[in-house]
């Protein structure tokens, strides 16, 4: 990747950021320590991994993406917002009545969203038809799956994680959101899923997957892994074998409300009040 | 159509479909010896799809198969289907607006020997929770036939309350039938019996006839829909006889009964009784000792029949 190409998507995260804050900042609560966490993830994703096109946001040769942790969606919708897939002005419409964009994903309210989701494990399930359907149909697109650290207590996570491999879903590339927080504390207090000795990597490698750790807020290493994820895939149909090899699970570790003072490492930033002032000085704070 | 094992017409009705439309699907969880649909897998492979032991990851793939434009059937047993998936298809499937139908079998008694752990009487209740769900209890073959073509079309979630057994039929071949539609197989004057689904809506035909030796004509319609349920139909029926008795396998307090009592509360003028499952768990036995102990059988429904029609008069 050359600098420039680097320094526009660290702008196009910084971006994000601003967007995410205002609008959550403008409402006046909302869930902005796992919205933050994911900026870098949808910048490399919607500013170079993924094939989207705003004018036609179902568009069926398109990338998908099922945003599994929904209560991030105010970060998806102001990645959508930049990308054009709708006027910036909604992102002030957050949660009012009436408004296309709810505080969790909803595909048949907001242009861009592929997948409703709300109810933590679900969208992980979804993510895993949606690769099926698309290979049925023989069409080259991947499906892209974000994920939570405290969702992956959910069962479910883990019985998707089953199928994905049983059916070799290797143009299903998921990542988990590692900021080592939930609701109730750090997930290390609460349920410890990625502690030493038996952590996400070799969960996600046991049940099948290629798995790698990533520093998740580095532009670079995320484009990276995704570019292997890729080639991994690229690498089964030249075998002739299409579909034939591992789902991807990118383990980006990440810091909850990152580039926000107010809220960066907080365990109270899952869901928090913050008035528009601290939003402005935050946005500015960014550059 | 000869008696015939549901589940045999259901596997055919979908291979028949999915011949004609590539949106067809099948999803399971490692019941497709039980659902009757390894046939389909074995004409399509690809459009059956076996999530193994897991309900929730079952109904959540078929949500995202449903987003792709898939039609996927996914079945499992009435108890697992609603009460362990029902999130799942709640929120990925209907207030997604996702067509996924989702297949509940062995209902009520007709689980009799795996007993009360997977004796669905609760399955309707819970589903009735879902807006613009279509809940669809087929009496016999033809209706399941039918009313399978039906969802396979529909655009919408659907929830398909699926014997498995051989029934006899009740309907002739080349019947039509509609979503939230009943029929009335018999008309009478001292009574309307509204009755569900495989068991019970022939357990009411049988009441009808014992009824009639005592000189009590009862009306009987088939609801085939426990949401929406045909209103229209139903008071018309109800205004007829001025008596309406419910008749489901199912309890009665949450199901057709409850769906019934709330249309004659806001129309009020009749008079109104319910046979179903009281406030009980399932237990173990042969279907016909279950009907028995639950009070579902032909003699029960005469009798409620009976007792309404006196507490009229």
């Amino acid at each position: 990747m050359t600098k420039e190409e680097t320094a526009g998507l660290e702008t196009a995260a910084k971006e994000i950021r601003k967007r995410t804050i205002d609008a959550i900042g403008f409402l006046g609560v909302g869930h902005i320590g796992g919205a933050l966490s994911i900026a870098d993830l949808l910048a490399v994703l919607y500013f170079r991994a993924m094939r989207v096109d705003p004018a036609e946001p179902r568009m069926a040769s398109r990338d998908r993406l099922v945003l599994s942790k929904g209560h991030a969606g105010p970060a998806l919708y102001g990645t959508l917002a930049l990308k054009g897939f709708f006027p910036e002005e909604w992102l002030h419409t957050l949660n009012k009545g009436g408004t296309n964009l709810p505080s969790h994903c909803d595909r048949n309210k907001t242009p861009g969203i592929d997948m409703t989701t709300g109810s933590l494990g679900q969208g992980i399930s979804a993510a895993c038809g949606i690769a099926y359907a698309n290979r049925m149909d023989a069409r080259d697109v991947f499906t892209f799956a974000i994920i939570g650290d405290g969702e992956s207590d959910e069962g479910m996570v883990w019985e998707a994680a089953m199928f994905a491999s049983h059916y070799k879903l290797d143009r299903l590339v998921a990542f988990t959101d590692n900021n080592r927080m939930q609701i109730d504390g750090t997930t290390a207090e609460i349920m410890g899923l990625d502690s030493p000795g038996s952590d996400f990597v070799a969960k996600w490698a046991a049940f099948g997957w290629a798995a790698e750790r990533v520093p998740g807020h580095d532009v670079e290493a995320i484009a990276a892994a995704i570019d292997r994820a890729k080639a991994r895939a690229a690498a089964s149909v030249a075998n002739g074998s299409v579909g034939g090899g591992k789902p991807t699970m990118l383990i980006l570790d990440t810091v909850k409300g990152k580039g926000a003072a107010f809220c960066e490492g907080q365990v109270g930033s899952h869901n928090m009040n913050f008035d528009y002032e601290t939003a402005k000085k935050a946005i500015a704070e960014l550059g | 159509m000869a008696t015939k094992e549901m589940r045999a017409v259901y596997a055919e009705t979908l291979m028949e479909l999915a011949a004609k439309d590539p949106r067809i699907m099948v999803v399971e969880a490692d019941l497709m010896k039980a659902t009757g649909t390894t046939g389909f897998k074995a004409a399509f492979p690809e459009r059956a799809v076996n999530a193994g032991v897991a309900e929730a990851n079952m109904v959540g793939v078929a949500a995202g198969l449903a987003a792709e434009g898939k039609v996927p059937f996914a079945a499992t047993f009435g108890c697992f289907a609603s009460r362990r998936a029902f999130d799942q298809f709640f929120l990925s499937c209907a207030y997604a607006k996702l067509p996924v139908k989702l297949v509940g079998t062995d209902p009520g008694v007709s689980a009799a020997f795996n007993g009360g752990t997977h004796m669905p009487f609760e399955d309707i209740g819970i589903m009735r929770n879902v807006p613009g769900l279509d809940i669809v209890e087929p009496s016999d073959p033809v209706s399941l036939k039918g009313l399978v073509q039906a969802l396979a079309v529909s655009g919408r979630p659907a929830y398909l309350r699926l014997h498995r057994k051989a029934i006899e039929p009740i309907y002739k071949e080349g019947e039509t039938f509609e979503l939230g539609k009943g029929k009335l197989l018999r008309e009478g004057k001292d009574l309307v019996i509204v009755a569900l689904g495989g068991i019970m809506v022939a357990e009411a035909l049988k009441a009808a006839a014992l009824l009639a030796a005592d000189g009590i004509e009862a009306a009987v319609i088939d609801a085939l829909c426990a949401k929406p349920i045909d209103a229209g139909l139903i008071m018309d029926w109800a205004r007829r006889t001025g008596a309406v008795l419910t008749a489901e396998n199912h309890q009665a307090a949450t199901g057709l009964g409850a769906a019934v009592a709330i249309l004659l509360a806001e129309e009020g003028g009749v008079s109104f009784a319910r046979i179903g499952i009281k406030d009980e768990f399932g237990e173990v036995g042969t279907q016909d000792w279950l009907l028995g102990h639950f009070g579902l059988t032909a003699a029960h429904v005469a009798g409620g029949a009976k007792a309404l029609v006196a507490k009229r008069k």
